[in-house]
């Protein structure tokens, strides 16, 4: 048998495999906008007694600290990857003509749309990582927003003004900070007499901007850490396509 | 009643995209439906009351993946027109498999 064959047979086994057991599981599962969930029977009223209004950042932040911890650093060790493996090699060179290449030939709608959207995006990016306790949203997602919508830069403009907005050594050192800002928190209810990540902070009033603790402060290293991740990943691309010529004929 | 037709929409149009998303060879184009079906994926959670997910869902589905997916075909073309194969490895490369 070749490889290709034998590589498609054990596709469709585990693909079968998989498929039964999710249609078994589906069976299990509880019927969609169904009240009361065991889950939210126990998740609400913890997150409410910590006056933390979004539930799912205290479940994120405050309930299971630990996990989130865990997903930052998976994403902190892919972004430290990419970076690695796309780093300028040797043989290969920088261009310099070829730096305005693309976003010249862009229509001038896309133009002025990505202009009239950059302010606007990076307010919302700010807003979401900002009421991460509050409202939908937190460091993660607005950390996304901030991310893509800085790029919004490169359609305005070229890659000549994204590189002036974004200096990738501040991104790096922001990701680093993010990541370990994220665990020094953690480490702070230790100095209280609390175990790891406890939400140790006083938690306010519910629903205020300043209240649930910890959680908003876990929040903004996260967003931190995901915005500069996303940037120095799509600023290593974005070198890679736009700038880096040559190498691999060795 | 009318939350449940909203649902079974959005869901049609992800399983039809999705599958489209798998049937495009052509890796730019795919990066496009991609990015399309990264934002019925978005409506659809927001549908479902997930409006946070559905915000690192379009941020990240609909914009950063695409745009890696974009560029790196833009690398390659780049490095083809200049008369070099990138990732062109001595041996065992597997061409077009990876995609």
């Amino acid at each position: 048998m070749t490889r290709a064959r034998a590589s498609r047979l054990l596709l469709a086994v585990g693909g079968s495999g998989a498929a039964i057991l999710m249609l078994l599981a589906l069976g299990g599962l509880p019927r969609l906008g169904d009240v009361p969930h065991p889950y939210a029977e126990r998740a609400v009223p913890a997150a409410l007694s910590r006056h933390t209004a979004n539930v799912i950042s205290s479940v994120n932040f405050d309930q299971r600290a630990f996990d989130t911890m865990g997903e930052e650093f998976v994403l902190f060790a892919a972004a430290v990857a990419a970076v690695l493996l796309l780093r300028r090699f040797h043989d290969e060179e920088e261009d310099a003509h070829d730096l305005q290449y693309g976003p010249r030939d862009v229509w001038s709608a896309a133009n002025l749309a990505g202009f009239a959207l950059l302010a606007p995006t990076m307010m919302v990016g700010l807003y979401v990582v900002a009421h991460g306790a509050v409202s939908p949203g937190g460091g993660f997602q607005g950390g996304a927003v901030l991310a893509t919508g800085l790029h919004l830069a490169y359609l305005a403009g070229d890659y000549v003004v994204l590189q002036r907005l974004r200096p990738v050594a501040v991104f790096d050192a922001a990701e680093a900070v993010g990541a370990a800002g994220f665990v020094l928190l953690g480490i702070s209810a230790l100095f209280v007499g609390d175990p790891f990540l406890t939400n140790w902070l006083p938690t306010g009033t519910l629903g205020a901007l300043a209240s649930a603790g910890m959680v908003e402060l876990f929040n903004v290293a996260v967003g931190m850490e995901v915005a500069s991740a996303l940037v120095l990943l799509l600023a290593k691309f974005l070198e890679q396509a736009l700038v880096v010529r040559g190498g691999g004929d060795a | 009643m009318m939350a449940e037709v909203v649902l079974a929409v959005l869901l049609a149009a992800a399983a039809g995209i999705g599958t489209s998303v798998a049937l495009t060879r052509d890796p730019t184009r795919q990066a496009l439906v991609l990015s399309a079906y990264g934002l019925v994926l978005g409506m659809l959670m927001v549908a479902l009351q997930a409006p946070d997910v559905a915000l690192a869902q379009i941020g990240i589905g609909t914009a950063v993946v695409p745009l890696l997916v974009v560029l790196t075909v833009a690398k390659v073309e780049r490095e083809l027109s200049e008369g070099r194969e990138p990732g062109d490895f001595e041996e065992g490369s597997d061409k077009g498999s990876s995609l």
